[in-house]
């Protein structure tokens, strides 16, 4: 396929398209609007169903119930919809049915504003919905990278039948970029053995997330688990820039990676040992991989578009045997790669107090920077 | 005697409905209900085509009462998750069975978009004016004055609002093809009830969008009547207040003979 100029949002859609997905539902919300609008002409003219919800907390459900069918299915939304979907998310976790979800996020909390952010880390990394269970989350960093997920998203949510979210954020959705998309695959017309389709010819199925019996119901947790396990096994994916003679490390996934990226090749035009490393599976997340890291390299800068949620996932797998230092933007505000030089150069240049928590130390310097900011105002 | 009168099958259980004894409290209506949706689909022929959404609260085990395939849907959500099922397979039956807090409370959202929406699916809805399932608190459905364990001197309007008509509310959407209220307190109203759900399927059958027949029924266990009385209960405090009449019929099901 020839590489085209391509709006993230609408690369996402074509790429779920071109996956098979059979059913569409959302509600509308920037930065992830085009998205739908695109799959508003693009399903039907493929004769494939797409509806507008009364909102997320129906389009999660109606995803729900047609991802019972054993059909591929998606929705799209950006963070204050990916709230209210959240019990959808438990339940269709609950039932152990593949739905693929993409969060194009934005400032918040609370209705916040529609800028790029990287809030959403902790609400789908780390939670959500109530209960036991491990969505698997993708961060794309590029409208190419975004693409290519979404159409993995949806094999491995028929794989491990379970969640997959493509974790985006407003500047991916947003930005236009020449990208390669995949072919067009076959709808499916084989369904699988406990898709619910009517009883022609067989037994009654059901699908469900209620299991009455705390017996049973903690055989489906040890079940959900197990191949959770599977999934940390099998499913750990990420992207490493210059270092392998690295002194420092710069952590970050999705646009603050990207940027980190363009800071990492400055840092190294002035002769510091640094490089980058891109979670790109947020969950499972790479804990192997950086606390192996933290065997080579000196200093880890954690960098994110919000107040340090993966900082702690890194902090977890070094386990204090080198500094982390932060540096976040929060709110909606993307960093610029200068001011993740600026950080290198500060870490490369001095040393680094190793007992200060990185957060409590960011927010003194953030501090300044926000007066700044406000002197300018 | 028996060799020249063989004896003859006048009452027996419907394909459509498992052979499992149910966990409703004795005198509750929900099982009538049930029994009234299996008979429907084994006279149209629609077990193998029927696709059931359970909701939550006292019928959420209903997909263990029928042979047929189901699925379990979150509290209120069953009409967004029928949406869903539907719009994927056209050609099946697809139903919905809810209570009146899942219903007219916390799915007050999806029930009257999926009607707006045509969705071609039937709605079952068991109004018994109470939520059963946790324990009798008030629905949006108790009568004012009634007494419950949330309302426990009585549903004061004033505080607590009125009583909702989901019948007449949703008959006002075009989208509608088939509305109507029904009880279960006598044979005679059951064997209304069992016509207005065949018109329902037959409406779905032939695609005139949303169906719902709303039936009056029973909680003996938290209204604290007994089951006779609570029948009579239905009759007496209920049909005032929840007319049992046709609100939508489709002019496509007029010449319909059942
Ligand atoms: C989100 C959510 N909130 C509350 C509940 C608790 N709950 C279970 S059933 C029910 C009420 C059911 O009442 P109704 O729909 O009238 O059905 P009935 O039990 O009377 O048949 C409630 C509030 C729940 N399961 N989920
Ligand atoms: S609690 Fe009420 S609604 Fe529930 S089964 Fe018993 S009688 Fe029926």
């Amino acid at each position: 396929m020839p590489r085209e100029l391509l709006k993230g949002n609408e690369a996402i859609a074509e790429a779920g398209v071109r996956a098979g997905v059979q059913a569409y539902f959302g509600y509308p919300i920037t930065p992830q609007t085009e998205l739908l609008e695109y799959m508003s002409w693009r399903m039907p003219q493929l004769g494939r169903t797409f509806l507008q919800a009364e909102s997320e907390v129906a389009a999660i459900n109606m995803v729900y119930g047609a991802a019972c069918t054993g059909a591929r299915v998606m929705s799209s939304s950006s963070s204050p919809g990916v709230s209210l979907m959240m019990e959808g998310i438990s339940y269709i976790a609950g039932t152990e049915v593949p739905v693929v979800l993409i969060d194009v996020m934005r400032g918040g909390p609370g209705l916040g504003n529609i800028a790029p952010s990287q809030g959403d880390y902790n609400q789908i990394v780390h939670g959500g919905g109530h209960g036991d269970y491990h969505p698997i989350v993708l961060a794309p960093a590029s409208v190419q990278e975004a693409i290519d997920l979404t159409v993995l998203a949806f094999d491995l949510a028929d794989k491990y039948r379970t969640v997959v979210v493509v974790l985006a954020d407003g500047n991916i959705g947003q930005m236009m970029e020449p990208a390669e998309l995949p072919p067009m695959q076959d709808i499916r017309t084989e369904y699988p053995d406990w898709a619910v389709r009517g009883a022609q010819g067989r037994e009654r199925r059901l699908l469900s997330s209620i299991y009455i019996d705390p017996n049973v119901e903690e055989v489906l947790n040890y079940r959900i688990m197990q191949r959770w396990n599977e999934i940390q096994k099998n499913e750990i994916r990420y992207k490493e820039y210059y270092l392998e003679d690295a002194e420092y490390a710069v952590i970050g996934f999705g646009t603050a990676g990207r940027v980190a990226l363009s800071a990492v090749r400055a840092a190294r035009a002035e002769g510091i040992r640094v490089g980058l490393f891109r979670p790109i599976s947020l969950s499972p997340y790479p804990y192997a991989r950086i606390e192996a890291l933290a065997n080579q390299v000196k200093v880890m800068l954690v960098t994110e578009m919000n107040a340090g949620q993966m900082l702690e996932d890194v902090q977890k797998a070094t386990n204090g045997r080198i500094p982390i230092e932060f540096y976040g933007r929060m709110g909606g505000v993307m960093p610029f790669p200068d001011e993740i030089l600026a950080e290198i150069q500060r870490i490369a240049h001095s040393l680094v107090p190793f007992d200060e928590n990185p957060r409590q130390s960011w927010m003194k310097r953030h501090a300044e920077l926000l007066g700044t900011l406000q002197g300018k105002q | 005697m028996l060799a020249t009168n063989p004896t003859q099958v006048v009452f027996k259980r419907p394909k459509t409905l498992a052979q499992v004894p149910t966990h409703y409290c004795p005198g509750c209506t929900h099982g009538v209900a049930h029994r009234l949706i299996a008979e429907v689909l084994d006279e149209m022929g629609l077990r193998e085509k029927a696709i059931g959404v359970a909701p939550v609260g006292c019928s959420v085990f209903a997909y263990n009462y029928f042979d047929c395939d189901f699925v379990e849907a979150a509290h209120g959500r069953a009409p967004a998750m029928a949406t869903g099922i539907k719009r994927v397979l056209p050609d099946r039956t697809v139903f919905t069975y809810q209570g009146d807090g899942d219903l007219a409370s916390i799915g007050m959202a999806e029930i009257l978009h999926a009607a707006a929406r045509g969705e071609n699916f039937t709605v079952v809805f068991i109004n018994n004016a109470i939520y059963g399932m946790t324990g009798g608190q008030m629905a949006p459905t108790t009568l004012p004055g009634q007494k419950t364990t949330s309302s426990p001197s009585g549903r004061d309007v004033e505080q607590m609002g009125f009583p909702i008509r989901m019948a007449e509310i949703l008959s006002t959407l075009d989208g509608a093809g088939y509305i109507v209220r029904r009880s279960l307190h006598d044979p005679k109203n059951i064997r209304l009830a069992k016509k207005a759900l065949r018109l329902a399927f037959e409406a779905q059958q032939r695609g005139l969008g949303f169906s719902m027949v709303e039936m009056l029924s029973t909680c003996p266990t938290n209204w604290g009547i007994p089951p006779i009385e609570s029948l009579r209960w239905v009759e007496e405090h209920m049909v005032p207040v929840y007319p049992l009449e046709d609100f939508k019929v489709s002019p496509s099901l007029a010449g319909l003979r059942l």
